[in-house]
């Protein structure tokens, strides 16, 4: 054993605190989130809810209410946004992972601005130009605004994977007579498939959760959930506003749990995000 | 290299690259350009600094307000995380070790608005923090206080940027020789010591990374000071958004953008330049 100056039993109650300070910081504002989701009445000074109930949950999910419509809108924004980044994502990566490229630094730096820059300037912009040309308030435009910040994800991650897998494994299959197309198909995107789908589930998420560009480019017509969730806590309903985030939770709290079985320490640092 | 082999691939790649790059040129580069120009045009056309210079007068407190809260942010994530990895990389009761790794990850992807909302309860004066303080007896109930201006702001970014460079750092952690590091213990070093000296050299490259991303990405988020500290002094993404929503004034709000492009230039260029030397080491 090393030089450790504290006795064992005391090590252990503070290992123990600390731990459950710890668990405190992460779930503390997570609780508080869930008693709002389910309190029909909650005022100061009391600790907790003076009564729970469903109700909010009822307003929430009536069927005309439009809670169900902008979770709907938000995800055929995401799917939207999901098979418009991949179909050009998709190339793009096997183009960086694979053949050589002309201007090969500043097609790098071109992938990697969306994510070392600040966003606020693109999204104010690009609002004003969409508002020119009709596209402010459109899905078009939210999804071309969430696709040009997902697809640099999906590149990255796209191009991962395809650096992954073994050329000796399609030279083999070239040297059998295949084509490079029948080669891409039935061997290198076979095997990338698993970095491919996390990068998809990475694009979907993004866009789920995204806000600000929604923010400018989406109103008056598009209200997706995070809007959604702003408007009611803004408007001081925080029992709309904590179903709605809890709504948002659940994919982002699905995805933390299997990401590790997608995408390898490595990758993830390599994706940098 | 196995690629290129043959001469055709060269417009291949392009042609592949093309639609990809497309997308991020017309809807990032150029949106991006334009903020540039907006900032310097005067009414009549011609070059002009009076953009800049009303968004000085107006908001220069709200410059180093954001400044200090996104460095403050930063500093608290970088040493979280260094502590959280650390302990998931050289703590020897394997039970806390599990139990960290399986606790702080939850944050992770975790939305800024969600993450604003969540605070906007909990940090509250009658939020579960000042319940929990004054059931515990660490404060009198009347001295609890909404910690709803820069403190809130902070806390909401730190809790949920810290896992991501946490994540990343981790990872870095795991894949370093552990034959220097158990060198290190056997010749009885402290693990204190061993972090700093031997694990933390070797993964510097990685937290820097992480840690500049945090700040660039926390430069521009609007939800979290919109929903937790409104009123001035404020961060700019607020004010930029009061120019547009309030007097769709676009050469204010683009000085003001591009203020913050400033302050992001310079982790902007670590970054870019790390990033771009490890894609080409591994493509």
């Amino acid at each position: 054993m090393n030089a450790m100056t504290l006795p064992s039993p005391l090590r252990s109650l503070l290992r123990a605190v600390l731990l459950a300070l710890f668990a405190f910081a992460i779930f503390g504002p997570l609780l508080n989130l869930f008693l709002w989701a389910f309190a029909e009445r909650w005022y100061f000074p009391s600790k907790l809810p003076l009564e729970y109930g469903l109700t909010f949950w009822y307003r929430v999910f009536q069927p005309r209410g439009n809670a169900l419509a902008s979770l709907g809108t938000s995800i055929w924004i995401a799917v939207l946004t999901v098979f418009l980044s991949l179909a050009v994502a998709v190339p793009a990566g096997y183009a960086l992972a694979r053949l050589r490229l002309p201007w090969r630094s500043g097609i790098l730096l071109a992938f990697l601005l969306p994510q070392a820059v600040p966003n606020l300037p693109v999204y104010v912009n690009i609002a004003q130009v969409f508002y020119q040309i009709g596209l402010n308030g459109t899905i078009l435009g939210v999804v071309l605004v969430h696709a040009s910040h997902g697809l640099v994800l999906a590149v990255w991650i796209a191009s991962a994977a395809f650096a992954s897998v073994d050329v000796s494994l399609e030279e083999a299959a070239r040297n059998l007579g295949a084509s490079a197309w029948t080669c891409f198909r039935t061997v290198t995107l076979p095997i990338a498939a698993p970095g491919l789908i996390a990068s998809a589930i990475f694009v979907f998420l993004e866009s789920l959760d995204e806000f600000t560009g929604t923010y400018f480019v989406g109103v008056p017509d598009v209200t997706t959930l995070p809007l959604l969730m702003f408007n009611a806590s803004m408007g001081g309903n925080y029992q709309i506003a904590s179903i709605t985030a809890l709504l948002l939770l659940i994919p982002s709290i699905g995805f933390m749990l299997v990401v590790e079985r997608f995408l390898k320490a490595d990758v993830l640092a390599m994706v940098g995000r | 290299m196995a690629a290129a082999r043959r001469p055709a691939d060269r417009w291949t790649g392009v042609a592949l690259a093309a639609p990809a790059l497309a997308v991020v040129g017309a809807f990032f580069i150029a949106p991006l350009a334009m903020s540039a120009i907006v900032a310097f045009r005067s009414k009549g056309g011609g070059f002009t600094l009076e953009h800049f210079s009303k968004a000085f007068d107006l908001y220069t407190t709200d410059l180093l307000f954001t400044l200090a809260i996104v460095l403050l942010s930063t500093v608290l994530i970088g040493l979280l995380s260094i502590a959280i990895a650390g302990y998931l990389t050289l703590g020897e009761n394997p039970r806390a070790v599990a139990m960290l790794r399986w606790l702080y990850r939850w944050p992770l992807f975790i939305p800024f608005v969600v993450a604003g909302q969540v605070m906007r309860t909990f940090l509250a004066k009658n939020g579960m923090l000042n319940h929990v303080l004054i059931g515990s007896g660490l404060i009198e109930p009347l001295s609890a206080q909404s910690m709803l201006d820069w403190r809130g702001i902070v806390v909401a970014f730190v809790w949920k940027q810290a896992p991501f460079v946490t994540l990343l750092l981790a990872g870095a952690m795991a894949s370093l020789e552990s034959q220097h590091i158990e060198a290190a213990r056997n010749l009885g070093a402290r693990r204190l010591r061993v972090l700093i000296d031997i694990v933390l050299p070797q993964v510097r490259g990685t937290l820097l990374v992480g840690l500049v991303l945090s700040f660039v990405t926390m430069l521009s988020v609007l939800s979290v000071p919109l929903m937790i500290n409104p009123n001035s002094p404020t961060m700019v993404t607020v004010d930029v958004a009061y120019r547009i929503n309030t007097f769709a004034d676009y050469p204010v709000a683009n000085a003001l953008c591009l203020l913050s492009l400033v302050l992001a230039a310079g982790g902007a260029w670590f970054y870019l330049r790390h990033a771009s030397k490890k894609i080409e080491a591994t493509a």
